[in-house]
């Protein structure tokens, strides 16, 4: 053995030997002195000497000074040399030893004590330092020695977990320092560090390894710590791998090194932190091509069995995949797939609506990045996959999935034939179609994020738009306010207007004034005028003359559902729609009798059917509500058709002429007598009977019937869901409208039934309509009932309520089986509190 | 959901009792009434109604026209005498001073059309009087009460404005050149300086007949209304030369008269649409839409206390009280 080396040994010993036993300071210091000679830059022992020192018996040496760390022992030397001395071994010395005899040390301390807080200040100092990237930088080194796997493993395990047992020992003392949120952020800007030195030394020409850091940020990204790491790491190199190719070679280096089954966790992170396809081209270079577990990630997992992510991230993955030749076969594989899926009915019919929102937008992104002649080389099977998702969307009773279908065909077809006539939907325009719109057009998208010169840039561009507008708008105040004053010049309070919304057009006084009359302009009458003049006034006429119309209320009924718009003319539905509720509330048997009948009729639209089915809801709502509250709607003139005319009237009883010193001085009684009883003196409610009592069946029942039988034009369990959905929503109605009639009982017993029978429906709307059937039922039908006539299937409801509440993809079938399970607790808790007195 | 302006008003009271459509519709002055304010009215059963506003009664009811409607009522300023015009071509001066109701005078026409006749007082005893001439697109100007005619305005002949519509004629304070504001059938406004029988200005500001005017002589402004939709309000400037100021669009078209109330702050419109407009005479800003008859209302008149009286088709006289003269 090399006399030198032995000669340190004999020497650590010693020194050993000196701090355990010694009490004379002088000595303790000589003798750290010495040892410290081993560590400093000095060149006074040899090199293989401190090499020697370093990785065999620095850790004795941190162990042997930890095990004395004391207040007794520190306050040896009152001056704090000592304890400079102690800190300085801790954080000059080679990091990665330091690091762990400083973690193991406070791992097991226990409890609260003095020397726990001590290391764990110094660990604080050690970090503060930048020990870590000196600790990391070590790793990415080239080894010389043989370095011991295990030996990273746990280093590693230490760095990324050192929140959790700094949390773990230090329970409430806990630094700020190590809490996640602060950790991480700073364990970010080691990365960087440690990153500025790779490329140091690899432009001075020395090989390293990356290898570690890659490891650490796959670990911390795993643990779910991405936002905090990335968020610091992605800016800075951002800006650093811009106008250099080595940074960018680190960047794809640190990615492809992290490990398999941390690829998602950073590939996610990556993305969602960087701002730009640009930049997440620099970051990650051609890693989905390389990298199968990377292209996975990207081009499977993100897109289809994940939704969760924002546009924005959308947008940058798919730029990413655009930015460069060799990944647009992969954008190309992408949108086909994605459009395959968009076009698959069964797809339509099962995923939430937030993952087809999802997949529409990625759709119409990919549009946006593909080129004319890329788009014409897969034109057949865009168009296939289209014509198939556009029909199974536009079969589809939820007006979102109608207008994803109608949003993504239209842009499709116009990136597809460009030079064609435009296929053009009508649809509603609101927030999330103009948002879908705004990502399918290419332009200015584009323009923006190639403009990477920097945010600072853009953002001026875009100001100095916005301020212009507003300078015009000042330079025209001026002019504009002289004229303001100008009629302002003397008051024209004494001039107030009176309410002229009854100031219409006024039609030639054709309007029948019999029902009779009406009946037969609306059949016969070849003067549209009066034909206009005629459904105009038949509601009003229909609830002045209920005995008259009882005579023709079926024949009334029978011509207005027949009745088709022969003018163009405003609120033609709404007219007849109330026409018909009016004709049926006032003779409610036959007409419900009727148009029951009629629902599962031969020659009716889909329209028609639905029509009843409302006219029916709004009819029984009518009836069920008590006669003052539905004289006071009747009131307001049919032609004026001012609704807030009756809300006037029962807001102020006394009536609109009452003077203003009248309401002061009632006022003034009021705050000045004091009554005995508290409360608003209120009107008294005449009570009245139900009107809906003796007819529900009528309009219940006939509607059960037959809607498990097909007919040639009307397949309410077939292509017509729609209207089934329609059904199932108006029963509940129905059944909910029927609440204290004698009549709920057998009603709620054959919703039940009804329900059963249809309760895996594949269609939302149809399912939404069962649930809230159910609720309808728990509502109307009394509680005693309830569980004295069905408790077999209320039993059957229950387990499938449960289940539509945890799996049902619907967000509102959810929420709907809940409310319906809150039901049923809240009818237990009421049988139980009947019960136990 | 209440609604930010009040309810229209109702009429203060109705006048029944004509039994027949009321033409035209009269204020008798303040100065004349002396505690007991009258309104004539005209129907179109050739008699002249006169109601006291008290007793809200027909005091008394003059057949002089034959039968034929009657087109136009207008007290003379000397007090006690009134000038009514009707379709059996005659223009009836009354007497009615003392409860005298007798005719003093008349006067000839030649025109059958429907054009309302105007007066400008000169002097205690002495008054102009416009009426459509003999020929269809004449105006005749007659010195009263000596019927002297004083000329005859006729346009040129390539300007075929049609028959004369209705007629206004005023002066203003400060020179005595009596002008004459013509609306024409084509839909034309035309402002006539008698004595030089000329044609100083005019305006084609309806596409449709002029059916009524009025002129306020202090903001030498006028407003005039047609058989179409359209409102118009022209303006006077200083070298006699009519302008276009606004036009306001109606709802319905068809207006028989418009009157600016005395006190040159509102104006009230008699519309087809059997609804009476109320509009603030400076800006034009809608004020109202007085519906209350079933029927065309065919006049509108304001006395000096700014009661507001209309007379439609469906025989009844409303009257209503908006916006107190202040």
């Amino acid at each position: 053995m090399d006399p030198a080396l032995s000669a340190v040994r004999l020497t650590v010993q010693e020194a050993i030997h000196t701090l355990s036993s010694s009490e004379d300071v002088g000595h303790i210091l000589s003798t750290l002195g010495t040892l410290k000679r081993y560590l400093g830059g000095t060149e006074d022992p040899a090199l293989p000497e401190k090499e020697e020192f370093t990785t065999i018996h620095f850790s004795a040496i941190l162990r042997c000074l930890v095990s004395k760390l004391s207040p007794g022992w520190l306050e040896l030397s009152p001056d704090g040399q000592l304890e400079q001395l102690w800190e300085s071994f801790f954080l000059d010395g080679p990091p990665d030893q330091a690091f762990l005899v400083l973690m193991e040390a406070i791992e097991s301390t226990a409890g609260p004590s003095f020397r726990l807080m001590k290391m764990a200040r110094l660990l604080e100092i050690f970090l503060s330092k930048g020990r870590v990237a000196a600790l990391m930088e070590e790793q990415c080194r080239p080894q010389t020695k043989p370095s011991f796997p295990l030996f990273q493993e746990t280093l590693l395990s230490k760095v990324v977990g050192l929140p959790d047992r700094l949390g773990n020992s230090l329970q409430q003392d806990n630094l700020t320092q190590f809490l996640p949120q602060n950790y991480f952020p700073l364990l970010g800007q080691e990365v960087v560090e440690v990153l500025k030195a790779v490329v140091n030394f690899l432009q001075g020409g020395l090989d390293c390894s990356v290898s570690f850091v890659s490891r650490v940020l796959g670990k911390v990204c795993i643990q779910g710590r991405k936002k905090e790491i990335l968020g610091v790491l992605v800016p800075q190199l951002t800006v650093l791998t811009q106008d250099s190719c080595l940074w960018q070679r680190v960047c794809w280096r640190l990615v492809e090194q992290v490990p398999d089954r941390a690829v998602e966790a950073v590939l996610t992170g990556l993305v969602e932190a960087a701002p730009r396809p640009e930049v997440l081209s620099r970051l990650l270079g051609n890693l989905v091509v390389k990298n199968k577990k990377a292209q996975f990630v990207m081009t499977r997992k993100l897109l289809f069995l994940q939704y969760q992510h924002t546009t924005p991230m959308l947008q940058s993955l798919l730029g990413y995949l655009a930015v460069d030749s060799q990944r647009r076969p992969l954008l190309i594989q992408v949108l086909k797939e994605l459009l395959e899926t968009w076009g698959n009915s069964s797809a339509v019919r099962h995923a939430p609506l937030e993952q087809q929102c999802y997949i529409s937008k990625a759709i119409l992104v990919c549009l946006a990045h593909l080129g004319e002649p890329e788009l014409q080389d897969i034109q057949d099977e865009l168009l296939a996959s289209m014509m198939a998702g556009v029909k199974c969307r536009l079969d589809s009773s939820l007006p979102p999935v109608r207008r994803l279908g109608m949003i993504v065909a239209e842009v499709i077809s116009s990136r597809i034939h460009p030079e064609g006539p435009p296929l053009k939907f009508q649809y509603e325009d609101d927030e999330m179609s103009r948002e879908m719109l705004a990502l399918a057009t290419p332009g200015p998208a584009g323009a923006c994020s190639s403009e990477t010169g920097g945010p600072s840039l853009a953002s001026v561009v875009t100001e100095t738009p916005v301020e212009t507008p507003e300078k015009t708008v000042d330079s025209d105040v001026p002019s504009v306010q002289p004229q303001g004053s100008d009629s302002e010049l003397d008051s024209d309070d004494e001039f107030i207007p009176y309410d002229m919304s009854g100031d219409k057009e006024l039609k030639s006084s054709k309007e029948p004034r019999y029902i009779r009359d009406c009946l037969e302009a609306l059949t016969t009458s070849e003067d549209m005028e009066r034909w206009e003049a005629a459904l105009n006034v038949l509601e009003g006429l229909v609830y002045r003359s209920p005995e008259a119309t009882r005579e023709v209320s079926v024949e009334l009924a029978k011509v207005l559902l027949h009745l088709e718009e022969k003018t163009c003319m405003a609120e033609f539905e709404q007219l007849r729609q109330r026409a018909l509720v009016a004709v049926t509330v006032t003779d409610p048997e036959q007409v419900a009798k009727y148009l029951t009948t009629q629902f599962y009729g031969l020659n009716y639209s889909l329209r028609q059917r639905m029509d009843i089915l409302d006219v029916l809801v709004l009819a029984a709502q009518a009836l069920s509500r008590p006669r003052s509250l539905q004289r006071l709607s009747q009131h307001g003139p049919p032609g004026s058709g001012t609704l807030c005319a009756p809300a006037l009237a029962s807001s102020q009883p006394g009536n609109a002429a009452t003077p203003d010193w009248q309401v002061v001085v009632e006022e003034r009684i009021k705050s000045k007598t004091r009554r005995f009883s508290k409360g608003c003196p209120r009107r008294e409610l005449t009570g009245g009977p139900n009107e809906f009592n003796s007819v529900a069946g009528y309009f219940f029942f006939p509607l059960l019937q037959h809607f498990d039988r097909p007919l040639v034009t009307f397949d309410l369990l077939g292509d017509d869901q729609l209207v089934l959905g329609r059904l199932a929503h108006t029963l509940a109605s129905l059944m909910y409208l029927a609440v204290n009639t004698t009549v709920a009982v057998p009603m709620g017993k054959a919703l039940l039934e009804f329900v059963w029978a249809l309760r895996f429906h594949v269609d939302t709307y149809v399912r939404r309509g069962l649930l809230s059937a159910v609720s309808s039922v728990l509502l109307s039908v009394p509680t005693e009932r309830l569980l004295g006539d069905l408790p077999d299937e209320l039993l059957e409801a229950r387990s499938w309520l449960a289940d539509v509440a945890e799996k049902d993809v619907d967000e509102d079938c959810r929420e709907l089986a809940m409310r319906a399970l809150l039901l049923l607790e809240r009818l237990r808790d009421k049988l139980l509190s009947i019960s136990s007195p | 959901m209440a609604a930010p302006f009040p309810p229209p008003p109702g009429p203060r009271f109705v006048l029944r009792g004509t039994q027949s459509p009321v033409n035209t519709l009269h204020f008798c002055p303040a100065s004349q009434a002396l505690g007991n304010p009258l309104l004539f009215s005209g129907s179109q059963s050739g008699l002249v109604h006169i109601w006291s506003l008290q007793t809200r009664r027909t005091v008394a009811a003059l057949n002089g026209h034959k039968g034929q409607g009657v087109t136009w009522l207008k007290t003379l300023p000397q007090g006690h005498q009134l000038l009514s015009q009707g379709r059996d071509l005659r223009l009836c001066l009354w007497d009615l001073a003392e409860g005298r109701n007798t005719i003093m005078d008349t006067v000839q026409l030649d025109s059958v059309g429907f054009c309302k006749s105007s007066v400008l007082a000169r002097g205690q005893l002495c008054w102009m009087l416009a009426v459509p001439g003999k020929g269809s697109d004449e105006v005749q100007i007659l010195e009263m009460p000596s019927k002297t005619s004083v000329c005859t305005l006729k346009p040129e002949a390539d300007a075929k404005p049609g028959m004369p519509m209705c007629l206004g004629l005023w002066q203003t304070n400060s020179s005595p050149r009596p002008l004459l504001l013509a609306g024409y059938e084509d839909g034309s406004v035309t402002l006539w300086d008698i004595l030089e029988r000329k044609v100083c200005s005019r305006i084609a500001c309806h596409e449709e007949p002029v059916m009524g005017l009025d002129f306020d002589s202090q903001k030498a402004k006028g407003v005039s209304g047609s058989a179409g939709k359209v409102l118009a309000v022209w303006s006077l400037d200083g070298q006699q030369s009519l302008q276009v100021y606004k036009t306001h669009e109606l709802t319905n078209p068809g207006i028989a008269e418009v009157t600016i109330r005395p006190d040159h702050k509102i104006l009230a419109t008699a519309g087809w649409d059997h609804r009476i407009r109320v509009f603030h005479w400076r800006t034009m800003k809608p004020l109202a839409v007085l519906a209350f008859h079933s029927a065309s209302v065919y006049c509108v008149a304001f006395a000096t206390d700014g009661l507001l009286a209309a007379g439609s088709k469906d025989q009844r006289i409303s009257i209503w009280s908006l916006y107190p003269c202040s």
